[in-house]
């Protein structure tokens, strides 16, 4: 790779060419504000922070948007640019509701680190704040407008990252509003929840539903039977709020921490996703080995991904499984084989799920087959930053517990479980597993590497002993589309299907990366907590699904057999095509 | 019978507003009717500049100039001018000294004599909807002198020796962008043409493609051979439907010739039109915003570089200039480069077009060599201020340029002066203020174009021009302070340098420049609660003189909102909280007993 030989404030530095001034300026250890610029998107240059001089030239230049010049000396601070910096971050408060106290991004918004960084101690300039109404109609996210800075990373997540385009910029000018096309509300936009614009949000204008006082209710009521699961990917993110590293492993302090919340049981949303495993592992094998149903078998535990299919693709409803997630399958048998076994009845269990991602709030209460023990399966479902606010008010020491089992016989899980929250995973766990299921017999070595890494689709062949089977795995839901495509020109051409099996996550990194986890998340944390992830695998005795002893428990004392009627019942779903605009 | 005379009909907007193709009309039919439809040849021409007297009908050879013409005028101009070979005295123009009263030749007319015409050399000599007539006057030969005579560097090297800057604003090397975009290697690039004349009062775009919309297509043309593109796209207002029609129809006819298309005149260069309308907002002549535009997206401005030369539509390397600039170049390549440096001063080569408007005696369209001074221009050409005002001050560069005093009134006009005085070239508009001109009033008003106008996009702009637009209202309202002032400034410098582009970058200069030529106009409002040039209607006030009055009840019976009271012949009185300050009654007082403060 060529390099330049620029100067950051006169000293000399080589970076790579086509290195913005930015990311020269932090390699060289310089940091400069920014407030609209995300590393997870193209620079949009729109909040003016981070203007930086270039020796000898008169004007100011965005650090995020301008490559760096071979020769040049950047200055990236001094008393004009500190003043025009301040004057930015002045006029942008000017129009901003003073309500930190009371904002949800309050101690994590990034105007409000700028603002204390600067020392801004009052807004010289007469304020003009626009009241506009919240937009609370999704069960997922919530906008408020008037909070928004219009940076413009939410549509840009939405359009570019995520391709769905429920978010717009609207009007012009000082009526310039990011919301959805024509005024609709939310969630009659083809909005499918995935959060991602409240987790790029730099302020408190789209932030995940709060719903944490719910969960204290039901530990106050005593006639309910608190039982809580958590997803592979909140155990390597959560501890992030309490200042511990991305990625590291904290499974025991969760299961602690929920017990000193008041829960009555600690389950873990791992166990499910072995059984999701069993379920859409011989459903796969249904379809590849005996021809039964359409290929690809595309997967369904995204409930983004399962909303974007059925607006954007209805086309592929035969060709995804019908297994439900692994949150909605926990759910089910905690409110049935759980019940039965504890003597309490389905409604008087409260059953909350710990979970990366908003989505998932709208996925609970998607349709009647969320309710196969006859009630809600999952009662509540709480992001990772709702759970993490809820221990730091009940004045838990998170970073110094000791760490504690998960309650049985739904809880125990193997190394497959645990990557389903990183992009890759389950199609991993399917494969160690779908491979001991056609064959009888077991992979030699588990760890596929085609399916792992960042790259937006990765494409592999997987040789199931002689039965060649193609695997395709896309994430971040605009990368999607080309996969799709490709299956749909496949299949309106009668052709050969281009893959056997696709996994699709709809956030960039998968689960781990989801809109309800810690802010901060950029490509260098979801390494940190993909790493995470592979650890915790590493580390399990067991990796495969299929060998998971609480699983074939299950099996044999209740589920009878991986597609049974009683699994189909409570395990399975299906779905129905809905419109792009629900309005 | 062979054609004798020739009448030159100006079809121009403004005077197609006017009623000319109604004059046009009846000329035709008069002629018939007068049996001498053979001798003379009607034409209907682009602008012919001199608004302000339009419509204007001229007949050739005689050079007859007919100002304020209207329909019912056709008679005796086809028996007078045409039948009998005498001139229409009453319809001649004649200058404020009632000098030459036999009327002009366009020569001796005081408003066109120090004018230079290269850009608008064929408005008002064509008929600019017949491409034979473009091409008698050497239309289309530079393009064929650049296809067959020349190589691609040979006609940058020939634009780089002409020193032509771009006159959309920012006055750029047109050459150097040429070459940026010719260096680029790519399957795909693009000419586009920047039409998207924005500016307040500024209609020299407009008029350009709609007396000449050939010259355009030439030179955008010549610009495909020298990159090495085969697409021309010509972004214009969706407002210039006169202008866009004549394009269509240059185009059309210009695909008849073999000048558009494949392989033209047989020289294996391709080359063709698209127009796109663009919906009006100002910003979108801003360049990465048009491109934006073209593409279907919203029209906000994105980061430069990269520059469109090397990544503009599409993605492709792309040159964009305006109008104006463009018209420039096939007399360029025809004449040369050394001639055209010849013209206009060292740094600033050519001519360029204003638009001469406000309390100017002849407003219009003007082109002059660039080192023209002010005082040329506003009082030769323009024939001074309109009612024997006094000169103020002229706004250039419309909402991003700034004020130039009587101090610079013998400054010479170029890029660099223009920016030496706070002012910029801007696209060429040119408002001319008198001594009723209020400055705070008339900064307010560029200032709430900008608030209008900003897309949004970026903070400094979206949040700066509301502040500053605020700030000035207060001060018109005589609620200003002397922090405001300061913050007009902090504001002000932080969005020069903050803005995304340059509508925000420069929409603080008029509030920067007339700071600092007029800083006690502001403090006048700010200190002493008034508005001498009475334009900021909550500082005015008007006051009955009972000692004056004498009753007349003319006063209260102007008053739109009837709150001036009082018996006949006794004096009358204003009442003070219903009154609108529309100065009505100030204007009717046969007896000075209404004043002003």
């Amino acid at each position: 790779m060529s390099t330049v030989d620029i100067k950051i404030n006169g000293r000399p530095i080589s970076v790579p060419a086509g290195t913005s001034i930015l990311k020269a300026a932090k390699l060289a250890g310089s940091k400069i504000p920014t407030l609209c610029y995300h590393s997870d998107l193209e620079p949009w240059a729109a909040c003016g922070i981070c203007v930086v001089k270039i020796e000898g030239n008169p004007r100011m230049a965005r650090a995020c948007s301008t490559l760096v010049t071979e020769g040049q000396n950047y200055i990236t601070n001094d008393p004009e640019i500190h003043t025009i910096r301040k004057t930015v971050i002045e006029l942008t408060l000017a129009d901003h509701p003073q309500e930190c106290l009371t904002c949800a991004r309050n101690l994590s918004c990034e105007l409000q680190r700028l603002a204390s960084e600067y020392g801004i101690r009052e807004i010289p300039f007469d304020r003009n704040v626009k009241r506009l109404p919240k937009d609370e109609s999704t069960p997922s996210i919530v906008l408020d407008p008037s909070k928004c800075i219009q940076c413009g990373r939410c549509a840009q997540v939405c359009q570019q990252l995520q391709d769905v385009w429920a978010l717009e910029f609207i009007g012009r000018g000082e009526g310039t509003r990011l919301m959805p096309v024509s005024g609709l509300l939310l969630n009659d936009s083809p909005c499918i929840k995935c959060g991602q614009c409240s987790a790029h949000c730099p302020v408190g204008a789209i932030y995940e539903k709060d719903e944490t006082a719910q969960l204290m209710d039901a530990i106050m009521d005593k006639s309910k039977h608190v039982a809580v699961q958590m997803a592979p990917a909140v155990r390597v993110a959560i501890g992030e709020a309490f200042n511990m590293a991305p990625g590291e492993i904290v499974t025991g302090k969760i299961y602690a921490a929920l017990r000193r919340l008041g829960v009555d049981a600690v389950f873990d949303t791992n166990f499910s996703a072995d059984l999701t495993i069993m379920e859409e592992g011989s459903e796969f094998v249904e379809r590849v080995v005996n021809g039964k149903g359409a290929l690809p078998q595309l997967t369904s535990c995204c409930p983004a991904w399962t909303d974007y299919m059925e607006k954007y693709y209805p086309d592929m409803i035969p060709n995804f499984s019908t297994a439900k997630s692994p949150m909605m399958m926990q759910g089910a048998i905690t409110k049935t084989y759980y019940a039965e076994n504890k003597g309490i009845a389905p409604k008087d269990i409260y059953s909350v799920a710990i979970m990366p991602c908003t989505a998932k709030k709208f996925e609970r209460i998607r349709d009647e087959n969320m309710q196969s023990s006859g009630v809600d399966d999952v009662d509540l479902v709480l992001t990772t930053r709702e759970l993490a606010r809820l221990i730091k008010t009940a004045g838990v020491d998170f970073a110094n517990l000791e760490p504690e089992e998960c309650d049985s016989p739904i809880g125990a899980y193997t190394g497959a479980g645990t990557i389903f929250g990183v992009t890759g995973g389950v199609m991993e766990a399917a494969v160690r597993s779908a491979y001991y299921l056609i064959t009888k017999e077991e992979l030699a070595d588990v760890n596929i590497e085609a399916v792992r890494g960042m790259d937006g689709v990765k494409t592999g062949v997987v040789d199931i002993k002689g039965t060649k089977v193609k695997v395709a795995v896309a994430h971040g839901m605009a990368n999607v589309k080309a996969v799709l495509d490709e299956i749909r020109v496949a299949k309106e051409a009668g052709a050969e299907p281009p893959y056997h099996f696709v996994e699709v996550m709809a956030c960039r990194g998968g689960c781990i990366a989801g809109g309800g986890q810690p802010y901060g998340t950029e490509d260098e944390v979801r390494d940190q907590r993909i790493a995470g992830l592979y650890k915790d695998d590493e580390q399990s005795t067991i990796r495969c699904s299929h060998q998971n002893p609480d699983i074939t428990k299950i099996y044999a004392d209740y589920l009878e057999a991986p597609l049974s009627k009683k699994s189909h019942h409570l395990l399975h779903t299906h779905y129905t095509p809905r419109k792009v605009y629900q309005k | 019978m062979a054609v004798k005379n020739y009448i030159l009909v100006c079809g121009g907007t403004a005077c197609e507003s006017s009623k000319a193709t109604e004059i046009f009309n009846a000329l035709t039919s008069e002629a018939e009717a007068q049996g001498v439809a053979d001798e003379v040849q009607i034409v209907k021409t682009g602008c012919f500049g001199f608004c302000e007297k339009g419509p204007i009908v001229k007949i050739l050879p005689e050079e007859a100039f007919y100002v304020q013409v209207v329909p019912e005028d056709a008679k005796e101009i086809i028996s007078e001018s045409i039948v009998k070979g005498r001139m229409v005295k009453r319809l001649l123009y004649v200058d404020e000294k009632e000098q030459n009263k036999d009327g002009f030749d366009i020569e001796n007319i005081k408003f066109y004599q120090k004018q230079v015409r290269i850009v608008l050399r064929n408005c008002g000599f064509i008929d600019p909807e017949k491409i034979d007539e473009y091409i008698a006057r050497e239309g289309y030969a530079a393009l064929e002198k650049v296809l067959f005579d020349m190589s691609p560097d040979d006609v940058i090297n020939e634009l780089k020796e002409s020193g032509l800057r771009g006159r959309g604003g920012a006055g750029f090397p047109t050459w150097m962008k040429w070459n940026f975009s010719k260096q680029v290697v790519s399957d795909q690039k693009y000419i586009v043409c920047n039409a998207d004349e924005g500016d307040p009062g500024a209609y020299m775009d407009r008029s350009t493609l709609e007396g000449d919309p050939h010259s355009v297509l030439e030179a955008m043309t010549i610009a495909g051979y020298a990159v090495g593109a085969d697409k021309g796209v010509i972004y214009i207002r969706a407002e210039y439907p006169l202008a866009i029609e004549r394009l269509e129809i240059a185009i059309a006819q210009a695909r008849d010739y073999g000048l558009l298309g494949n392989d033209i005149l047989g020289s294996g260069f391709n080359f063709d039109f698209e127009i796109r309308l663009g919906a009006g907002a100002f910003v979108c002549g801003e360049e990465t915003a048009l491109l934006r535009s073209i593409e279907g997206g919203r029209g906000m401005p994105t980061p430069k570089p990269p520059f469109p030369a090397v990544e503009g539509l599409w993605g492709k390397p792309t040159v964009i200039n305006n109008v104006e600039t463009w018209a420039n170049i096939p007399m360029i390549i025809i004449k040369g480069g050394e001639w055209f440096r010849s013209i206009g001063t060292e740094r600033s080569s050519g001519t360029k077009v204003f638009a001469l408007t406000g309390k100017i005696a002849n407003s219009g369209l003007v082109e002059v060599p660039m080192g023209t001074t002010l005082r040329e221009i506003v009082f030769d050409i323009g024939g001074g201020i309109k009612d024997g005002k006094a000169f103020k001050a002229v706004q250039t560069g419309g909402p991003s340029g700034g004020v130039i005093t009587s101090e610079f009134l013998d400054t010479p006009i170029d890029f660099d002066q223009l920016t030496a005085i706070g002012s910029m070239m801007g696209s060429g508009g040119m408002i001319v203020m008198d001594e009723d001109d209020c400055i705070v009033n008339i900064t307010k008003f560029y200032q709430d174009f900008c608030v209008d106008e900003s897309c949004g996009k970026c903070a400094p702009c979206r949040i700066g021009t509301r502040k500053l637009y605020d700030i000035l209202d207060k001060i018109s309202k005589g609620k200003g302070t002397h922090k405001d002032l300061e913050n007009l400034e902090v504001i002000g410098n932080a969005m020069k340098k903050a803005a995304l582009c340059g509508l925000g970058q420069t929409a603080p200069n008029p509030i920067l420049s007339t700071l600092k030529y007029f800083r006690e106009e502001y403090l006048e409002h700010i200190d002493q609660k008034i508005c001498k040039a009475g334009k900021c209607k909550d500082l005015v006030q008007f006051t009955i003189d009972p000692e004056k009055c004498i009753g007349c009840t003319v006063c209260a019976r102007k008053c739109p909102v009837k709150c001036i009271s009082g018996e006949r012949k006794l004096p009358h009185l204003i009442d003070q909280a219903e009154c609108t300050k529309c100065g009505e009654c100030f204007a009717s007082c046969k007896f000075g007993a209404i004043s002003k403060r």
